[in-house]
């Protein structure tokens, strides 16, 4: 994070409180896998559903026609109010719903995007919808435009920070404040990644620390960011 | 201050705001025991979520490791979230739109209401005349089995109006009224996005479509019948469907002529200000399926009952509607 690339996907919200909230906001690919799930979810219950009424008789299919109805229009809005946003197709994305300024969605957005997903859905496919999406910068399809909402990536389920628990070692030639914060980032990440990746992207520093591997990187960021060499 | 020393300083705080949050995050109905350990922890909110905010900020002018601010913007966007969450009572704001908000948007937008309610009438009359000069020309509009199993609905000979079988029961015929009427009135409404043309089709369709069915009924002699089963409910639906029409062409003209806001602030601005009127009609087209169902159906009462009570009916909507909501300007 150290220069706001163009390619990053995340939109800053300005607060009262003066600090600027980021959120990562989700293009077409994880939400249209999380449709997809919300769509197995709700045909399977339909059919459990229209299995059981062969019992139900005329009372039956009354009760199939009402379910198919809050089916089609407030399965998203009732799970989008009552579950932080996120239908159950989101949350296995690890997707959800909120104001376009940060704040949880409430009936109000949530009605609005789901009346329009209509027109999103027209003329077939979801055609507008997906257009909507890709030309719009923050990712809205239409029904998000006219609600104020916008999808973003539930940020608990992104990447945890791993504990620093190497070793420090101090770095000797003086670094900018840039390239110390590049260190101090892999000295989080390395944890996470494969040894031999961890390896590469540590031996692209060969040019400024002839001997560098992946530990002694990971004790130079415990160094720069504590400064302090336990004994 | 290096960054460890930053972390060690605050961890704790921080630590015992990402417990507190998850207790309470998101759900006013937290049980008591929850709520009592949240209270335990001694967390004073609004100072401690202005002094993540201020830690934020730090973190970013200190450029402290991506970790760690990416850890901070996610306590403060919860904290933001807690803070910012909807409060009012859902049963009481519903209370407040039927008793007042609903009524006020209506008279309030009274200009797409009325734009709304020509679009469906004019081409509704219009047909029905045009059926009366020209009997064929129902089979322009409709086909030949859905004309033939109109009539079998209101065939005078039947026991229960408005239905292709006998033994449709009466909740299976309340279903299909609530699949399918609110179904149209949702389309009639998004369709208004796409610069109203969506909810003016919806509406010339429907008021052609009702014409023709009517007089072509009317034509072939059974007047009785079919009157006497729209009377009940034809205020409730043929008001709803011209309500959920003109709600979509306020939104087309907020897309079509955004005054002096940008376009999508216009549309949003008009689809939350409007949205009374969608619960409104929603409930109106639920109330319509309910009578619809249980009463227009009936063959027993005399003529003159069903006549009366679709005649109460669109008085009784008349007044609800002049006189409801008046403070609320």
């Amino acid at each position: 994070m150290c220069l706001p690339l163009l390619l990053d996907t995340t939109v800053d919200i300005a607060t009262p409180e003066g600090v600027e909230l980021r959120l990562p906001v989700a293009g077409l690919a994880p939400r249209s896998l999380a449709w997809l799930i919300d769509a197995l979810i709700k045909s399977v219950g339909l059919t459990a559903a229209s299995v059981a009424i062969q019992f139900a008789g005329e009372f039956g299919v009354g009760l199939l026609l009402i379910s198919m109805f809050a089916m089609l229009w407030f399965y998203n809005v009732l799970f989008e109010v009552f579950n932080g946003g996120a239908t159950p197709g989101k949350r296995a994305v690890g997707l959800r719903v909120t104001n376009a300024n940060g704040t949880p969605v409430g009936w109000t957005g949530s009605l609005i995007r789901n009346l329009i997903r209509f027109v999103d859905v027209l003329p077939g496919c979801y055609a507008f919808g997906c257009l909507a999406v890709l030309f719009s910068r923050r990712y809205q399809r239409l029904g998000d435009m006219a609600a104020g909402t916008i999808v973003v990536f539930d940020p608990k389920a992104t990447f945890q920070r791993a504990a620093r628990t190497a070793e420090p070692i101090p770095v000797r030639i003086p670094l900018s404040l840039e390239e110390q914060q590049a260190i101090v980032s892999y000295g989080e990440r390395a944890v996470g990644l494969n040894e031999q990746r961890a390896e590469e992207l540590a031996a692209i520093l060969r040019p400024v620390f002839p001997d560098v591997t992946r530990d002694r990187l990971r004790g130079y960021a415990a160094w720069l960011s504590g400064g302090e060499r336990r004994a | 201050m290096k960054q460890d020393a930053f972390e060690a300083r605050h961890r704790a705080t921080w630590s015992r705001f990402e417990t507190w949050l998850r207790i309470l995050q998101n759900r006013d109905n937290a049980t008591p025991g929850e709520k009592a350990d949240a209270a335990n922890l001694g967390v004073d909110y609004p100072r401690v979520y202005r002094e993540v905010c201020h830690h934020l900020a730090l973190a970013r002018a200190r450029r402290y490791s991506a970790g760690l601010q990416q850890r901070l913007n996610q306590l403060a966007l919860d904290g933001h979230q807690y803070l910012y969450r909807e409060r009012l009572p859902v049963w009481t704001a519903i209370g407040r739109v039927f008793i007042a908000g609903f009524p006020a948007a209506f008279r309030r937008r009274w200009r797409p209401m009325l734009a709304s309610a020509v679009l469906f009438v004019v081409p509704a009359v219009a047909m029905a005349i045009a059926i009366q000069v020209r009997p064929e020309l129902v089979f322009s509009l409709i086909e030949p089995h859905q004309v033939s199993s109109m009539e079998s609905m209101y065939d005078p000979d039947r026991d229960v109006l408005g239905r292709e079988r006998d033994s449709a029961s009466d909740f299976q015929m309340f279903g299909f009224y609530i699949y399918n009427n609110i179904t149209i009135g949702f389309q009639t409404y998004a369709g208004g996005l796409l610069f109203g043309v969506g909810s003016v089709f919806y509406l010339v369709f429907n008021g052609l479509f009702i014409g023709a069915v009517a007089s072509h009924l009317t034509a072939i002699g059974y007047v009785e019948t079919f009157w006497t089963f729209v009377a009940g409910h034809s205020s409730l639906e043929l008001t709803a469907i011209v309500i959920f029409g003109g709600v979509g062409l306020a939104l087309g003209v907020s897309a079509v002529a955004p005054g002096r806001k940008r376009r999508w602030h216009a549309i949003r601005d008009e689809a939350v200000a409007s949205l009374p009127l969608v619960y409104g009609a929603t409930a109106m087209l639920v109330g319509a399926a309910f009578v619809e169902a249980y009463w227009s159906s009936t063959t027993w009462p005399p003529p003159w009952i069903k006549y009366s009570v679709g005649i109460g009916g669109w008085s009784l909507l008349a007044l609800y509607f002049a006189v409801f909501g008046r403070h609320e300007s």
